[in-house]
């Protein structure tokens, strides 16, 4: 963003929005999107639209929310993480083991209160302990179970865990400049492990049974899952345009700059004397925060969360996401994910039509992922700059990058 | 009832005091004072028949009991003597004298057959032991010997070193001398003799002579006032992780020495039972939702005779200090404990280094595996820069090309012959095509090179599902390559891991020769170093380019075929190992053999120490091993050789 200096030195200082018309059209169709969706809902308007495709609609609102924040440390920081939907993982299972350890909580107070005697705070940590671990063989609260009785420790949780694993992570790869593709394996590295870790009984977090009954909200026993789905639907929506607008701030100005040219060419914005570490690191970070926070958002909706979510397949997923909707515009991520997740889902549950071809049926539900991966060929090879690039060429004149390319 | 007594009484007598005037009557009028036993054996009870039947020393009783045995023996109710069944014809069976061995024959309807349960049977296969031990089949002797083994017994000590004695196969022999001495180190009655079989098995390492001793150092746990004067192995200490706090007081329940604990559980119950008027002993219901109210209740109700007192913590200290608790030996010869002990002791030491021997093979094996998994990879990256998502499908294209050879093929060694060269070539195919396509389109952005070629995995991985389908196909290795090449009880190898080893230093040694002595080598070697320089030698880098990646996919082709030697082939097998081709890849160095042969050698040992250390957990030792990656790329973030110079590019 050329023009960025003279702007902000000049007399009259735009406001931000006034500056990026895209967030202003992006917040006003996000905002249409969500009137439509709750005058359509089951529990607030005309009941056209399914319960459960509502929580569907939801749930890819916060894949849309990871989808930015994967945008942002590749798109434009150049860094091609392969861990984030760990990190959107992580969020699930610290929001998780407060919705499950609340909603134990009450069943098993319930049970016992049905005793004579009344029961001790012991009895009653023990018989949750026994609800939640007894399909690991185990009765045992683990250490990391510590917080999970307090929703605003957990949500802290749900912020601070992966907050300081991509901090941790962070530093220790970006000062030993590990860059490209070293840097994607090491993330891809970090995500398998902590799949595996998670897969162990002994994790503390039930194995591969994971986490589930998490769309039972604690405290909202009475609430139908018609309103409680359009909430969270809600509250997606806001978390997508509030994560919207916070990137959008990240990646312009001064910083933003910097950010993206640290992608383009990081030993000349090091040469430049900018403490390129530090960038990354900050960028790393804030995406891995967001990504969680969507992760807290999605598990509640999905009612289930166990370790195979976290493979390190998910995030290679999310960056072909990203990929095709269009790296390097937020909006391009937003499209990427909302367009492949929603299409998937079409495709994989019997919606498209089987091909007649004389001798063999294509059934999409086994050819999809061919097509999938075939059709992320083509648009690496051939459309580079994904479905956002076409609303590009709508817009305005496309910009070289620092390659010449455009 | 009586009769059963009698009988009993009679089988008793006959046990314990073998009748000389029975030894010398014949079998048929042994076997008729036990008619009902005989007729109708119970596990319980056939033992005393046989011991009759074997202190008889008649010449027939082997044969009788093997004929027993297999369900032959029939009594014949009209004359009530017993027969040998020996086949049957219409309605009559043919039936042989028991003594004479005559033939003759009786309707069906007059025989009642002797049915041995299989209890019975053992015991009669035990009895039969001692007389198939000398006899002239060496198949049975041999079974016999494995009887003796599983289930050692005193009275057949001197049996089998008689027979040991006479025994013609050397090999038997030394076997059958073995057992004696396990048998002897076990039951002898003279300690001396004990002692001396115990020592001599210093260093054995076989599974039987430690089961042996851990016999003899069996222990059980005992408690008392005061030290008692028993073979003691150890005095344990309540508190120690050998006996936590809670386990000792229990052994004091069990041995009445201290009045029982009152758990929680059970004060509530107590509680429970007590409620008056919504209160327990005048509290509150409510308030019994705290503990010290819940004992304050439970108290008072011991106040008023209607509960068992508590017993509280200094209680437990006291009545816990008051007693000694000490694991004693059974075995009470304490020289005898303390001569398997010092034995055991060394067998453990040898043991303890033969696993150390058989982990560094297993490990050699995995480093072998991982080196041709991820050498292909190393040459791609290396010279192009390229990291190749696909690799693992290439794998995957190669196991599956063996599984088709045989189908074609169905002698196993031709197919393997066949099916080696047929995966290079077709993963040799492949990976130009791809370079072709795809890659060569790519080379200025490699991290998107890593997401298409990530799309074309997908594709394949799918299009393998879709063809194969997802369940497991079977590429079977020839019968030569079966089994294992044990080395002692403890190191063995299977010979799979080792031709998959011949195979991975074959392909060092090729790899090697094709990067150092040929001119394609030659030309690798310059575009990896400085590819501009090299085009403006004369060397067509599109060219080399496409080879080098034919030349990795090919021999990702054929790791796949060996890895599909011992693990089942299914469209995942390439993503399992892609992770660990990685990290060799990155661990070893970029763009070099030795580099991948480092990394190799040292993810496999990791992965193996770690699984040593932590046995019952492998997905944890996978985790370790990552986080330990994790950290040595921050020490070494080019790699354990490291390119230098103008080589090292960026």
């Amino acid at each position: 963003m050329p023009s960025l200096s003279t702007q902000t030195s000049g007399a009259g200082r735009k406001t931000f929005l006034a500056q990026h018309p895209s967030v202003m059209w992006f917040l006003l169709a996000l905002a249409l999107f969500t009137l439509g969706v709750t005058v359509l809902a089951e529990a607030t308007g005309a009941g056209l639209i399914s319960t459960s495709f509502v929580k569907t609609l939801g749930k890819t609102l916060c894949l849309c929310l990871v989808a930015i924040a994967m945008d942002v440390v590749w798109g434009y920081c150049g860094i091609l993480s392969l861990g984030h939907m760990a990190f959107f993982g992580i969020g699930g299972y610290a929001i998780g083991m407060w919705l499950m350890y609340a909603r134990t909580e009450i069943i098993v107070r319930d049970s016992l209160l049905a005793a004579p005697i009344p029961p001790t705070p012991q009895e009653i940590t023990d018989g949750i302990g026994t609800q939640i671990f007894g399909v690991v063989g185990s009765a045992e609260f683990p250490l990391i179970w510590a917080f999970a009785d307090s929703f605003a420790l957990q949500l802290l949780m749900v912020i601070l865990v992966p907050g300081l694993l991509a901090l941790v992570f962070g530093w220790l790869a970006f000062r030993s400049r590990v860059t490209g593709v070293y840097l994607s394996i090491l993330t891809q590295a970090m995500t398998l492990a902590l799949s595996l870790y998670l897969f162990q009984n002994d994790s503390g977090l039930r194995g591969n049974n994971g986490l589930s009954g998490l769309q039972n909200i604690p405290g909202f026993e009475t609430v139908s899952q018609d309103a409680i789905s359009i909430g969270f639907f809600w509250a997606s929506a806001v978390a997508l345009g509030l994560g919207y607008v916070l990137f959008a701030f990240v990646v312009s100005g001064k910083m933003g700059s910097v950010v993206r040219g640290i992608r383009d060419n990081e030993a000349r914005v090091r040469f430049l004397g900018y403490h390129v570490e530090s960038y990354k690191l900050f960028v790393f970070t804030l995406t891995a925060i967001v990504a969680a926070i969507a992760g807290a958002l999605y598990y509640p909706q999905a009612g289930i969360i166990n370790p195979a979510e976290i493979a390190p397949i998910a995030s290679i997923y999310l960056a072909v996401w990203v990929a095709i909707g269009g790296r390097g515009r937020l909006y391009g991520a937003v499209i990427g994910a909302a367009f492949v997740s929603l299409v998937s889902s079409w495709f994989t549950g019997g919606g498209a039509p089987d091909v007649e071809l004389g001798i063999y049926t294509i059934k999409w539900t086994d050819w999809w992922l061919v097509l999938l991966g075939l059709s992320f060929v083509a648009v690496t090879l051939f459309f580079p700059q994904g479905i956002g690039g076409l609303f590009d060429r709508l817009v305005r004149n496309p910009t070289p990058d620092a390659e010449g390319q455009k | 009832m009586l009769r059963a007594v009698l009988a009993a009484l009679v089988c008793y007598v006959l046990a314990l005091a073998p009748n000389p005037l029975l030894a010398q009557t014949s079998l048929q009028s042994l076997l008729q004072t036990q008619k009902d036993e005989v007729l109708k054996p119970s596990r319980a009870s056939v033992g005393a028949v046989l011991d009759t039947l074997v202190a008889s020393n008649l010449p027939g009783v082997q044969d009788f009991l093997e004929k027993w045995q297999e369900r032959q023996v029939v009594l014949n109710t009209e004359d009530g003597l017993f027969y040998f069944a020996t086949g049957a014809q219409g309605d009559t069976l043919l039936l042989q004298d028991i003594d004479s061995g005559a033939s003759l024959q009786a309707p069906k309807s007059a025989l009642t057959d002797s049915r041995p349960n299989g209890g019975v049977r053992k015991e009669i296969a035990g009895a039969l032991v001692r007389f198939q031990l000398s006899g002239p089949d060496i198949e049975k002797r041999r079974a016999a010997v494995e009887a003796i083994a599983r289930a050692p017994s005193a009275d057949v000590v001197g049996l089998l070193q008689a027979s040991a004695q006479a025994e013609p196969d050397p090999a038997l022999k030394a076997q059958k001398q073995r057992l004696a001495q396990i048998l002897v180190a076990r039951f002898a009655p003279d300690s001396a003799a004990r002692i001396a079989a115990i020592t001599g098995f210093s260093g054995a390492l076989s599974l039987d002579i430690r089961a042996m001793l851990n016999q003899i150092l069996e222990t059980r746990p005992g408690v008392a006032p005061a030290r008692p004067n028993a073979n003691i192995a150890e005095i344990l200490q309540p508190g120690s992780d050998a006996l936590p706090i809670a386990a000792a007081y229990e052994q004091l329940v069990a041995a009445d020495l201290a009045p029982p604990m009152i758990s929680p559980a059970q004060i509530k119950e107590t509680l429970a039972q007590n409620i008056s008027a919504g209160a327990v002993a005048g509290i509150p219901l409510a308030q019994l939702a705290q503990p010290d109210r819940r004992i304050a209740a439970y108290q008072a109700l011991v106040a008023q005779g209607k509960a068992a007192p508590l017993v509280g913590p200094e209680d437990m200290t006291k009545a816990l200090n008051a007693h000694v608790f000490y694991l004693a030996y059974i075995e009470p010869d304490r020289a005898i404990t303390d001569a398997a002990r010092a034995t055991l002791q060394d067998i453990e030491t040898a043991v303890a280094f033969n696993k150390g021997a058989d982990l560094a093979l297993d490990a050699l094996s995995l480093a072998s595996i991982y080196f041709l998994a991820a050498i292909g990879l190393a040459i791609t990256f290396g010279v192009m820069g390229v990291i190749n998502m696909a690799h693992g499908e290439f794998i995957m294209i190669g196991a599956y090309t063996g599984y088709v050879v045989q189908q074609f093929v169905p002698d196993y060694t031709l197919s393997l012959i066949v099916a080696l060269p047929l995966a290079f070539a077709v993963t040799f195919g492949a990976g130009v095509a791809m370079e072709r396509l795809v890659i060569r389109w790519l080379y200025h952005r490699p991290l998107e090179t890593l997401l298409a070629t990530f799309g074309i995995s997908i594709a394949l991985q799918q299009l393998a599902k879709n063809i194969f389908g997802t369940q497991a196909r079977p590429l079977t290795s020839p019968a030569w390559l079966d089994g294992a090449w044990v080395i002692n009880d403890v190191v063995q190898i299977s010979y799979i891991r080792i031709a998959i080893f011949v195979l991975a230093l074959l392909f060092l040694g090729l790899i090697l020769v094709v990067l150092k002595r040929t001119r394609l080598g030659l030309e690798v070697r310059a575009v990896t170093q400085n590819p501009g320089m090299a085009a403006s030698m004369g060397i067509n880098p599109d060219r080399i380019n496409m080879l080098t990646f034919g030349l990795g996919s090919g021999i990702a082709g054929i790791a796949g075929v060996a890895i599909g030697l011992y693990a089942k082939v299914t469209s995942e097998i390439g993503s399992d190992y892609i992770v660990q081709s990685f990290m060799t890849v990155v661990v070893g160095g970029v763009g070099n053999v030795w580099g991948t042969l480092a990394g190799a050698g040292m993810i496999g040992s990791l992965q193996k120490g770690i699984e040593w250390l932590n046995p019952s957990n492998t997905l944890a030792a996978q985790t370790y091993m990552i986080l330990f990656i994790i950290l040595f790329i921050q020490f070494r973030p080019k790699g354990i050789v490291a390119l230098k110079g103008r080589a090292a590019g960026d």
